[in-house]
């Protein structure tokens, strides 16, 4: 006699197997979804702003005129910006990720920094531009400087380099620090010789993370009041400036077919800015990756 | 290294050594101090963000009362005979929107989280992850783009009332851009359960879709938990789509089809327009900006609570 009863099995088996297959296509189809927006989205910007996009818009500044309008003042504006975020966030994100990792002490202050830092990873960007309209643009009359707009961004960004470099910093073995102090090598020396060098290809890779992060955002921007139209390049620090985010938004935000597809180019410049940072990103991780 | 040798004594070499060992110590002692400056710039921050808020706040209390902010049903601030400053209607505006990119970002997250970490094969995977990843590296201002010239107007073509500036093109595509977040941060829950866990339902007689949903959905619960709360903070301050794409118009009801305004709109309306330097109207951006602050911060408690409380251990 047979234990098993092959028409039961399958009769309660199918419905399941069934349900099994139908929501596994499910899941797929959820996931292609993400595909395909992104599909949707880049073709909309390309058929948009190509026809837009040539050296003469490169060049241009805004203009109230959609055939004579250009990102030039922008483009330049977010070159600006990055050149005054990378060495102050580099700075402050990469010394506190060293305190953290090597000099901090198990205790209540410690623990206290990195509650901070994750809870500011948390916080709006649209606050810290409320921050910034008050301690950079007011009190220290900074104005919408290049420099007020660099500060805010610099303190927006913080979490992700100190993160990132963290991450970095702990991943160098202990050997080699070990190695280090065998040699009669002090602690500060093991840092700066042994430590970050090794631990550079992941600081890099977070910081231009931190940076495309940088490029990308508008909203504290717009509430430190950066203008929306300036035909000029800053010349110091001090000076007034847009960048491409702000322009884009400029363009969108103006009821006129000809404006959309000027911010489609606007979007195809920055993107392109965006993939550049972060094919430079792929390249460091992949050259300089070594492996212990 | 002889020739070296040639002038003096080994104690004077010693004490020479000595010397430059004094001044490292003394770098020694000054460095900790300097990186733990650094490290206080973003504690720092925050008190600034927090002293920022409740100062100017403050201000605007001065003008308006607490109990007006919180309880009447009107925002208008540019009135210049009837001003109201009711933060309902801005409140209403951000939650419809949140509402809706949570309706649209936790089936297609949770469900495209499920299918990495169950179903697709490793090399699915490595394509899908990085996709995931570029999506949510676009500029929200692109988003805000896409949803002005592609979503509304393809929403408008099913929806007949619908306005150009509406609650559901702008949420449609906040649940678009949190997606990634939930799918890539419940797939690192997910992916923690062990396999023995998988392996022992499997033998157990279960289809893969029941593994999923009875052992690994159950498992994961906390972190996948936190990744929603940390969508819905991140939806919650989101402004450049808002500020594109839902209009400027403070409404207190549960219309999704007309122009709204969110907390973010608002502040980016403000800051755009040429309101002067303590004015009122300059204060009650700073009041939205805590009431924002403190919604936020409440979500990111919550999300940070659930992943350490309700952890399993394995």
């Amino acid at each position: 006699m047979k234990y098993i009863d092959d028409r039961k099995v399958i009769s309660t088996m199918k419905p399941r197997m069934a349900r099994n297959m139908i929501f596994r296509s499910l899941f797929l189809l959820a996931t292609l979804f993400g595909l395909l927006v992104l599909g949707i989205l880049l073709y909309r910007i390309l058929s948009q702003g190509l026809g837009y996009l040539d050296l003469q818009f490169l060049q241009s500044l805004p203009s109230r005129r959609p055939e004579q309008a250009g990102v030039y003042t922008a483009l330049i504006g977010s070159v600006w910006l990055m050149a005054v975020v990378a060495p102050i966030s580099l700075f402050l994100g990469v010394g506190t990720a060293i305190y953290l990792e090597e000099y901090a002490s198990k205790n209540v202050i410690t623990t206290f920094i990195q509650i901070n830092i994750s809870n500011l990873a948390g916080v709006p960007s649209i606050v810290f531009g409320l921050l910034g309209l008050t301690v950079f643009v007011r009190a220290l009359f900074l104005g919408t400087s290049v420099l007020a707009a660099g500060l805010t961004m610099s303190l927006l960004v913080l979490p992700v380099i100190i993160v990132a470099s963290r991450e970095a910093i702990r991943a160098v073995p202990k050997e080699l620090r070990e190695a280090s102090y065998g040699l009669g090598a002090t602690k500060w020396q093991t840092i700066i010789r042994i430590v970050l060098p090794a631990a550079i290809p992941g600081i890099l890779t977070g910081a231009i993370l931190a940076l495309s992060r940088a490029i990308g955002e508008t909203a504290p921007l717009v509430v430190l009041g950066l203008p929306l139209f300036v035909a000029f390049l800053p010349k110091t620090v001090f000076d007034i400036f847009t960048v491409l985010p702000m322009q884009i938004y400029n363009w969108t935000s103006r009821p006129q077919e000809e404006f959309h597809a000027l911010a489609a180019a606007g979007i195809i410049v920055l993107l392109s800015l965006l993939i550049l940072l972060n094919t430079i990103a792929v390249f460091i991780r992949n050259k300089y990756q070594k492996r212990y | 290294m002889a020739k070296e040798l040639a002038g003096r004594s080994v104690q004077e070499m010693i004490s020479e050594k000595m010397q430059s060992k004094r001044q490292g110590t003394s770098l020694e002692r000054i460095v900790p101090i300097l990186l733990f400056i650094t490290a206080a710039v973003s504690v720092l921050t925050t008190i600034g963000i927090v002293l920022t808020l409740i100062f100017e706040t403050i201000l605007f209390f001065n003008e308006v009362s607490l109990k007006e902010f919180l309880t009447a049903d009107k925002w208008y601030p540019f009135s210049e005979t009837q001003a109201s400053y009711g933060i309902l209607p801005l409140v209403s505006g951000t939650f419809k929107v949140t509402g809706i990119a949570i309706l649209v970002a936790v089936p297609i997250g949770l469900a495209a989280s499920i299918y990495l970490s169950e179903y697709a094969s490793d090399r699915a995977r490595r394509i899908i992850k990085p996709i995931f990843e570029i999506l949510a590296g676009i500029p929200t201002i692109v988003y805000g783009y896409f949803a002005l010239t592609f979503v509304t107007p393809l929403l408008i073509k099913f929806i007949p009332g619908l306005e150009i500036f509406n609650a559901l093109s702008p949420g449609i595509v906040i649940g678009i851009m949190i997606t990634p977040m939930i799918a890539s941060l419940s797939e690192d829950a997910m992916s923690s359960v062990p396999n023995a866990m998988r392996e022992g339902a499997l033998a157990l007689g279960s289809t893969k879709f029941e593994v999923a949903m009875k052992v690994v959905l159950p498992a994961a619960a906390s972190g996948i938990i936190a990744s929603i709360v940390l969508a819905v903070s991140r939806a919650i301050g989101e402004t450049m789509i808002v500020a594109v794409a839902a209009g400027s118009s403070p409404n207190l009801n549960w219309n999704v089809t007309g122009s709204i305004q969110t907390m973010t709109a608002y502040i980016v309306q403000v800051s755009q327009g040429d309101v002067g330097y303590g004015t009122t109207i300059y204060y009650s951006i700073y009041a939205v900006g805590m009431t924002l602050f403190l919604f936020t911060l409440l979500m990111n408690f919550i999300a940070q609570f659930v992943s350490r409380r309700y952890r399993e251990e394995y």
